[in-house]
């Protein structure tokens, strides 16, 4: 039986959510505001949160400046095609590992997390030359699977969580039912673990989305997503805070709404096991 | 037969369209986001019209990833990149290193021999020019003359440090938010130990001895940073210490800052209307000195050079010629006045009647040709470099010790402790890089 909450106690609850809410928004919603300001009053002294002169002048420049669409066109293939690729890998290892563990799948389980715990630049000489050799220097496809291999341990985690939350009764069924492998993952586990692919997909979406190292590291001209374009709107000498907002609200504006629209799955994603 | 005829045209003409795409050579320039090179992206169509067989593609980065990329690809010989936008603190060392093509063969309507003397020697290893110079830029103090004709003060246009303290005591105004003197104080080799450098040779005091040893530990050290920490804590905006060059840029640009030392080339926006309600009332006087010969004056240039992996250097130099040349710099002036001209590279500019009308042209041009990049300090050096040390350490090192300055500055440590803790630090760097034998 759910118990009953008095109005102050949700009064106060909700005055605390939305508090914290705030202050984890507030250095986005200033970069908004930000980017509508004049670069004089980006940077006035002492800072305000609102201006006199409001301008759209920054997004007309850098529209102008930049090549957007191109940038953000890169910023879809590879995010959408790390994520893709990474599930097509990632399905069957999280099968293997959650329906038939061997002795040392918790070990590798946490090997694989442990690749993530190193820093990125510990491997960036080595990387770079392997993407030389290999011709995949600013292409799309070597930051697909750039990304895809940053991302994999997350992705099998995530699902491998998810998995283990079918019941294996399910699974001998179709077995028994003379299911082949492929057909008992394509036809029995996939549609189960939908929810949890989705929000698996989603949540890698906006890792690879938000990527700025190896996607300004390994591109020049023809593969740099909207991380290197916001990257490219910093200056060494003069004013530049207004522009760079603008650049980053329209970088991270196509991932914000995505988010927006499926928070549902994404927080059932994060959350999904933490209760049980 | 019709037929015929008419495809052998057509495959005559995707041939020549073919070849004409084949003839075409692309090339990728590696750049910082500033105004001069925006401009100079917005005036391609120039280029373009003398060189259609040359496409240029864009890499505009934040300053030190640009350092980071170009440095991964050069040593790796990538070859990602066939024009490079770097400082006077890369050219002598990747030159040395074999890293940069040499300049030594432009064409003749180049001029090498218009490029300021001192820009060009900092851009030149061992007879070799190694970039070509897009602007250059000295230090120099700006100031607010009205404020110092309310003070009573004058300010000389070759000022010594004494004249420094007593202008920023009597332009103070704290009550009404007015700074006696803003200067860099956010750490970084970049930030404040490039201002501190120059302060250091004005003082007679520098990084390093003839044997390499640090000399945080000598009284000249001790002096600048006394000084340093006291100006700021007395006449200088709260803060200081997290104060870079745009900080204090967009404190005189409101007229917070009575005066401040920092670079020649944002003079251009103190003198702007648009972007100062003080334009009209902004002076200039030279960097300080302390009577021992070397003013605290710094040179700097953002060049083009081209990496040794491009595969496309003749090209690359056609760009570079264009972009540096003096008919680049007569363009800009054409389309968006002198005042927009890339300073500080050539001498034809300076004796120029329309740019030398210019408030601040003859004070940059003085600056520039009063830092001597072979011959930075009073005492004798084993290196060159006016606000920086030619060594790869310096970067690394330097921001260190910036930290620790910086930290004095914020009042988390004395100015005793700071340069003990400087000294050992440069003392183990230097050891550990094989410099102290």
């Amino acid at each position: 039986m759910a118990r009953a909450v008095s109005p102050r106690r949700k009064f106060l609850t909700t005055l605390a959510a939305w508090s914290v809410a705030l202050i984890i928004f507030f250095p986005v919603l200033w970069m908004i505001l930000t980017s509508f300001k004049t670069e004089v009053s980006a940077v006035a002294s002492p800072p305000q949160l609102f201006t006199a002169d409001w301008t759209l002048e920054n997004y007309a420049e850098v529209w102008a400046r930049s090549d957007y669409p191109r940038f953000f066109w890169n910023s879809v293939v590879i995010s959408v095609g790390s994520t893709l690729l990474g599930l097509v890998i990632a399905i069957p290892s999280a099968w293997a590992m959650a329906f038939v563990p061997g002795k040392r799948t918790k070990d590798l389980l946490m090997w694989m997390l442990s690749t993530k715990m190193m820093p990125a630049v510990a491997v960036m000489i080595p990387l770079y030359l392997i993407f030389l050799w290999t011709g995949l220097i600013d292409t799309k496809i070597g930051l697909v699977i750039a990304l895809m291999l940053m991302n994999l341990p997350i992705i099998i985690w995530m699902l491998y969580t998810y998995f283990k939350e079918i019941p294996g009764e399910i699974l001998e069924a179709a077995r028994m039912d003379g299911a082949s492998l492929w057909n008992e993952i394509l036809y029995v586990l996939t549609p189960m673990a939908i929810p949890g692919i989705a929000s698996t997909m989603l949540l890698n979406i906006i890792l690879a989305w938000n990527e700025a190292f190896w996607t300004i590291v390994l591109t020049t001209t023809k593969a740099a997503p909207l991380s290197a374009f916001i990257a490219s709107f910093s200056a060494p000498q003069g004013l530049f805070y207004a522009k760079l907002s603008a650049a980053s609200a329209m970088a991270i504006m196509p991932i914000l709404i995505l988010g927006w629209f499926s928070q549902k799955q994404l927080v059932r994603g994060l959350t999904f096991g933490a209760v049980k | 037969m019709t037929v015929s005829i008419r495809a052998l045209l057509g495959a005559c003409a995707v041939g020549a369209i073919c070849t004409a795409a084949a003839a075409e050579t692309t090339i990728t320039v590696a750049t910082v986001n500033n105004g001069d090179m925006v401009r100079m992206q917005g005036l391609m169509d120039d280029f373009y019209a003398k060189h259609p067989d040359i496409k240029v593609e864009w890499v505009t980065l934040e300053e030190n990833v640009l350092r980071q990329n170009v440095t991964t690809d050069i040593a790796t010989g990538g070859g990602q990149y066939d024009v490079i936008t770097i400082g006077t603190y890369e050219v002598p060392i990747w030159g040395k290193q074999g890293w940069l093509e040499s300049l030594n063969d432009m064409p003749a309507d180049f001029d090498v021999d218009d490029l300021l003397p001192p820009i060009r020697g900092g851009l030149t290893v061992d007879g070799n020019l190694y970039a070509s110079p897009f602007y250059g830029e000295s230090s120099f103090v700006n100031y607010r003359k009205d404020l110092a004709e309310k003070a009573g003060i004058t300010i000389p246009d070759a000022p010594t440090w004494d004249d420094i303290k007593a202008a920023a005591a009597a332009m103070t105004d704290q009550a009404n938010g007015i700074y006696g003197i803003c200067l860099r104080g956010k750490a970084g080799w970049g930030e404040n130990m490039a201002f501190l450098t120059t302060m250091a040779n004005s003082y007679g005091a520098r990084w390093f001895d003839e044997n390499w040893v640090p000399q945080f530990d000598q009284p000249e050290w001790k002096a600048v940073m006394t000084d340093y920490v006291e100006m700021l804590t007395k006449y200088g905006p709260p803060g200081a210490s997290n104060n870079g060059y745009n900080e204090n840029l967009t404190l005189s640009l409101q007229g917070k800052c009575a005066m401040r030392m920092d670079a020649t080339v944002s003079a251009g926006a103190l003198t702007d209307p648009k972007q100062s309600e003080f334009a009209d009332k902004v002076g200039f006087a030279l960097a300080p000195d302390a009577g021992l010969g070397k003013r605290a004056n710094w040179l700097w240039a953002w060049s083009l050079a081209i990496p040794a992996s491009s595969d496309a250097k003749d090209a690359a130099k056609t760009f570079i010629n264009w972009a540096t040349n003096k008919d680049y710099i007569a363009l800009v002036a054409s389309k968006e006045g002198w005042g927009a001209a890339p300073p500080g590279t050539r001498t034809s500019l300076y004796s120029n009647p329309d740019y030398a009308a210019l408030p601040f042209a003859k004070m940059t041009i003085d600056s520039i040709n009063a830092a001597d990049p072979t011959n930075p300090t009073v005492k004798p050096v084993p290196y060159t470099g006016v606000q920086f040390v030619a060594i790869p350490e310096f970067a690394g090192l330097a921001t260190s010790v910036g930290e620790i300055f910086s930290a004095a500055l914020a009042g988390q440590k004395s100015v005793d402790d700071a340069l003990a803790e400087a000294q050992a630090l440069a003392l183990d760097e230097m050891t550990a890089s094989g410099y102290i034998k």
